[in-house]
């Protein structure tokens, strides 16, 4: 469990940080009328969608954190045997990234106010992450076909269950980039909105490329060293 | 009421964010079922709660029977104990007071105690509710599939909850089990987030964070803590589910079940719970957060006086919060995890006790010197601070690890949890129910009706727990479908059983007339006006009772001072609501 | 008024029950009295605090109760008021903490002469394994259970053969000896439960757990599961007896060990 409890001393210090701005110390029943604080008054200036999907992240990042940390107690287990990394599993982290750059460009184009553009980069990062997916399916079959069954090890169970898992919030991304590409073709939708929209899919995209990226060293055993230097350091 | 700004000295800059953009319904379906008004939502969290509440309560009466009189009703058997215990403590612990505190009262309260129009995200709040109902629809539909519900105790241990040894283990009743956990977990995610958005984003001009009520700081903390919590509810649902079938071994050792060898190998039962009570441990928290927020308000409210030592309670809100991700194992003392474990989480769980009990000091230091008005809120909350108070101090037993090890697994828990989480809790929902019934209606709740389900709910339930102890002392173990001949049990303590059972069926009995109470006063009720306990808190400002979508009418509330401005020295009335400019312009400065 | 006195009766009642109440632990028989202190330690504080609590809100209630014309007083907080508080309270919790944790190491520390005495946890029986004249108990693995090695033992370790197996039937203890109790479970998780002797332990599947006691007086025992273990958990009962030396050694001599089990069993087949 020290895994999800080193993210949760992360998220602690961010809490900690915007708390101490809000001036928890201060005697509210001296202060009465206005302050001369106002900015401190409302919320942030910050659009509230964009911190409603700040807090979903921690949400998930917490979700694959939890994944992560029965991973390594599981794996700490007599029975493990590491599963082979299909090959493939390159090509697609390779695909996700194109996806995320694509959709980098996307937002960095929403601001310029290319639509054309923007009607473009939508359509190839949708693309490339259905991509990404159709090949995780492809890695799945050919694990399968090579005969490593979900129930035969707990490291092929994991492996199964951590790509799904990673493989649906992929998948629910797709849903709200869809939602932007089909407004923005609509096209009546004010510019404002299209850049929100956008920016919101580029900081998902990334996050789960980020989350992809780990998932990938754990799987591939690379964290098991990266877990084991740190143990030496500590004893 | 109309905000007027009051002098050249309080000037109010512009708005920094956009008022939010309404969702308008167009017809009844829109307005009454697919609601997207966080206070329709907040009645539909509500009742649908109290619905499966209901059927919490019977299933206690039914356990309660055959624990005091084994065999009185012949179609209890041993399967269907198991299956009552476990629903009665699964629907109470998360279908019911999860959803009321959160889904319910933090749906109605957090847009009218901070003065917005709504929640943040009111499509997906709504998505919120439809899931939260079919996740309860799946919880019942397991009572009818073949097999039953699951009978594994509501901490669903594996390998026995997936075993046929249990029941509903090898059937559909922890397959339903699981799948409805997972999208009450989706659901509440989705309310979740608007619960939090909201109090970052939402809040009225001039309503800073030491300026919220108290309440508003619990159901804010304990959803950070939901949030962060139920995750690791979900891993372990999930991973269960391919346990049970896809035949993985996560959690799963190698077993021998009945003289047969089954595929499983190598896996840890102890893996799950650590994820479940990683997630088990705060959820008692997340109950008890908005509570002790709730119950603060209610008691400074109708004891007149602001609450004492409000930054502490602020504070204590948010440690006890934060360490209560840091004691999840004082669950598994004797669960066979490594026992050195055991010095930490003894001492952080014992550390958790001092932000808790300062807080009940600060409840009774509100009391003294105060104009205790004995309404049915106020009741109720001194209800809870005497449970509360019980269940705590009995916390501390079972914290200590070694005290613990003889306790655990006996029926002092049992009377421990139910009168920490269970009774003190649900003093406070009534409480809470009595004090903003007259704003959700327009009506009061009857007096006297009130009074005696006052009564006997609350003497009633702490007969029921407080002997229970010493059962737990003797030696007497939990989850026993029936005692038996047991050489060290003497027939006084089965005596003592019957009498348990016979006030559980009365204390349930009151309840349906609470139930009564709330359908009879909606048309019957005392009209209320708008603000009956002279409450400053902004709910009770709002321009017309109930209030409509939207809240306030033409102009959004400004905030300019805390929530706890009763018998303020100089001023006129006994109260000043926070939307109140400052007329009285009445030095503050001795008093710091 | 009736609420002043019914907050000073719960206070006053919850004493006398305590005092009066016919329910109680068992008679001790193991070295664990350290436990019963401890409890005894948290009960004096955790009472103090409820009935000063109680009788403080019964106070308040009486004498601040509305009347026409009162007014509350107004005060927001006194920071020396909540530190001192804060202060006593953290003596309290480090009075009782400190015992606990000071027992606590007392019951993981095994004491190295303990004998090891194996239970095994099946639904819904116990099984006994005891170490045989080498002083030794054989490995064992879940996957070797079979109908005629129901403890599963690995029948080619030599430290094994002559381990004493009794399943199903009594358990019997020397006084005032040490025992480490192995803790082992072939399904799921159950619990090795005996009130007298204050400790306990989950058995889990796939582990061995150990807590350690000395019996210090003679007796009948029962036996019970403490952790849900499915149906029969509340049928699933065993017996220790704890004799005097002599008494178990005449006992030990007419168990069977896992040698004269296998032969028997084999015998069996063969009718």
């Amino acid at each position: 469990m020290s895994v999800i409890l080193i993210f949760l001393a992360g998220l602690a210090v961010i809490i900690t940080w915007w708390m101490a701005q809000q001036r928890l110390t201060s005697k509210p029943w001296l202060e009465v009328g206005r302050a001369s604080d106002p900015a401190r008054y409302d919320g942030s200036s910050i659009p509230t969608a964009k911190i409603g999907l700040g807090v979903f992240l921690a949400v998930v990042g917490a979700l694959f954190t939890l994944f992560i940390s029965a991973y390594f107690m599981r794996m700490g287990l007599a029975d493990w045997w590491a599963i082979p990394i299909p090959g493939l599993l390159w090509a697609n982290t390779a695909v996700l990234a194109l996806s995320s750059m694509a959709v980098q460009w996307t937002k960095i184009e929403a601001q310029r106010g290319h639509i054309d553009a923007v009607k473009f980069g939508l359509l190839a990062s949708f693309a490339t992450a259905v991509g990404f997916l159709i090949g995780q399916l492809y890695a799945w079959r050919e694990l399968v076909a090579a005969g490593y069954f979900i129930a035969d090890n707990p490291a092929n169970s994991f492996f199964y269950l951590i790509t799904g898992m990673h493989g649906l919030h992929i998948l629910g991304g797709l849903v709200a980039l869809g939602r932007t590409t089909v407004r923005v073709w609509e096209g009546n939708a004010p510019l404002g909105k299209i850049r929100l929209s956008v920016e919101l899919c580029a900081m998902y995209w990334h996050f789960m490329l980020l989350v992809w990226l780990i998932l990938f060293a754990l799987l591939a055993g690379w964290a098991n060293d990266l877990v084991e230097i740190c143990r030496q350091l500590l004893t | 009421m109309v905000n007027i700004p009051s002098s050249i000295d309080d000037p109010i800059p512009p708005a920094e964010v956009e008022d939010v953009e309404l969702y308008h319904s167009h017809s009844w379906w829109t307005t009454y079922v697919f609601s997207q008004d966080a206070k329709v939502i907040a009645i539909q969290y509500s009742m649908t709660a109290m619905s499966i509440g209901v059927v919490a309560l019977v299933l206690s009466w039914l356990m309660r029977i055959q624990l005091g009189f084994p065999g009185a009703l012949p179609f209890i058997d041993a399967e269907r104990y198991y299956q009552f215990i476990t629903m009665h403590g699964m629907i109470m612990v998360i279908y019911l007071l999860t959803a009321l505190f959160l889904g319910g009262f933090g749906n109605y309260l957090i847009p009218l105690m901070l003065g917005a129009r709504d929640m943040v995200f009111p499509y997906a709040n709504m998505l919120s509710y439809w899931l939260y109902l079919l996740a309860v629809l799946v919880l019942v539909a397991s009572f009818f599939a073949p097999g039953g519900p699951t009978g594994a105790g509501w901490t669903l241990y594996p390998p026995q909850a997936v075993l046929s040894g249990t029941p509903g283990g090898q059937d559909w009743g922890i397959i339903l089990m699981l799948v409805s956990l997972i999208l009450f977990i989706i659901g509440f995610t989705m309310g979740g987030l608007n619960y939090v958005v909201t109090v970052l984003q939402g809040r009225a001009r001039g309503m800073t964070l030491m300026r919220m009520p108290l309440t508003i700081w619990g159901i804010f903390t304990a959803t950070v803590m939901a949030l962060l919590a139920f995750p690791a509810l979900f891993v372990a649902s999930v991973m269960m589910l391919f346990d049970r079938l896809l035949g993985t071994s996560f959690f799963m050792p190698a077993i021998v079940e009945m003289g047969e060898q089954l595929k499983h190998n190598g896996g840890s039962p102890i893996l799950f719970q650590h994820l479940f009570w990683f997630f088990g441990h705060p959820e008692v928290y997340i109950v008890a957060l908005p509570a002790f927020g709730i119950v603060s308000d209610l008691i400074s409210t109708h004891a007149r006086k602001n609450i004492f030592g409000y930054r502490m309670m602020v504070w204590a809100i948010v440690i006890i919060g934060a360490l209560s991700f840091v004691v999840w194992a004082h669950h598994m003392y004797v669960s066979g995890m490594n026992p050195k474990f055991g010095f930490f989480f003894a001492t952080t769980t014992l550390i958790i006790a001092v932000p808790t009990a300062l807080k009940v000091y600060n409840w009774i230091l509100t009391l003294w010197r105060g104009d205790i008005h004995l309404t049915l809120p106020m009741l109720f909350a001194l209800a809870f601070i005497v449970t509360f108070l019980n269940g705590g101090l009995t916390g501390l037993f079972l914290g200590n690890v070694v005290v613990d090890v003889p306790l655990s697994d006996t029926l002092f828990v049992v009377a421990h949890f139910h009168m920490v989480m269970g009774v003190a809790p649900i003093m406070v929902v009534f409480g809470a129910i009595y004090h903003w019934y007259p704003k959700i209606t327009g009506r009061m709740l009857d007096e006297t009706m009130g009074r005696i389900h006052f009564w006997v709910t609350f003497l009633g339930a702490y007969l029921i727990f407080f002997p229970m102890h010493y059962l737990g002392l003797l030696g007497m173990p939990r989850r026993y479908y029936e005692m038996g001949e047991t050489a060290f049990v003497p027939p006084s303590a089965h005596t003592l059983n019957e009498f348990i059972t016979i006030m559980a069926l009365i204390v349930g009995a009151a309840q349906m007339l609470f139930l009564f109470n709330l359908f009879w006063s909606y048309r019957r009720g005392k009209d209320a006006g708008g603000n009956p306990w002279r409450a400053t808190t902004l709910e009770w400002q709002t321009p017309t009772t109930p209030p409509p979508h939207g809240n306030w009418g033409k102009d959004l509330p400004i905030v300019y001072r805390w929530a706890y401005d009763y018998s303020v020295p100089g001023a006129a009335e006994d109260f000043i609501p926070q939307n109140q400019p400052n007329p009285d312009r009445i030095s503050r400065e001795h008093m710091s | 008024m009736a609420v002043v006195l019914i907050l000073v009766l719960v206070a006053v009642a919850s004493v006398v029950f305590h005092l009066l109440s016919p329910w109680w632990w068992t008679p001790i028989a193991s070295n664990w009295h350290y436990i019963d202190n401890t409890i005894i330690i948290t009960f004096w504080i955790t009472g103090f605090v409820f009935v000063a609590v109680v009788l403080f809100v019964a106070y308040c209630v009486f004498r601040f109760r509305h009347k026409p014309g009162n007014r509350a007083h107004y005060e927001p907080e006194s920071r020396k008021l909540e530190f001192w508080l804060a202060t006593l309270t953290a003596i309290g919790v480090a009075a009782m903490l400190a015992p606990g944790l000071f027992v606590w190491n007392q019951f993981v520390t095994v004491p190295s002469d303990a004998t090891e005495v194996e239970v095994v946890g099946q639904q819904w029986l116990w099984s006994y394994r005891l170490p045989g004249a080498d002083g030794r108990l054989g490995t064992s693995e879940t996957r070797d259970v079979t109908s005629d090695n129901p403890l599963g033992l690995n029948k080619n370790d030599p430290a094994g053969l002559d381990d004493v197996i009794i399943q199903g039937g009594e358990l019997h203890l020397p006084v005032n000896k040490s025992v480490k109790m192995l803790l082992r479970s072939i399904d799921v998780l159950h619990d090795f439960y005996v009130p007298e002797f204050r400790a306990k332990m989950d058995m889990v599947p796939g582990m061995v757990t150990y807590f350690w006691f000395t019996p210090t007086r003679t007796g009948t025992f029962e036996v019970l599961c403490a952790e849900l273990c499915g149906v029969g958990h509340p049928q699933m009962r065993g017996t220790v007896i704890v004799d005097t030396e002599e008494d178990y050694q005449t006992w030990l001599q007419q168990q069977q060990t896992f040698t004269q089990m296998m032969a028997s069993g084999e015998t069996k087949t063969v009718n």
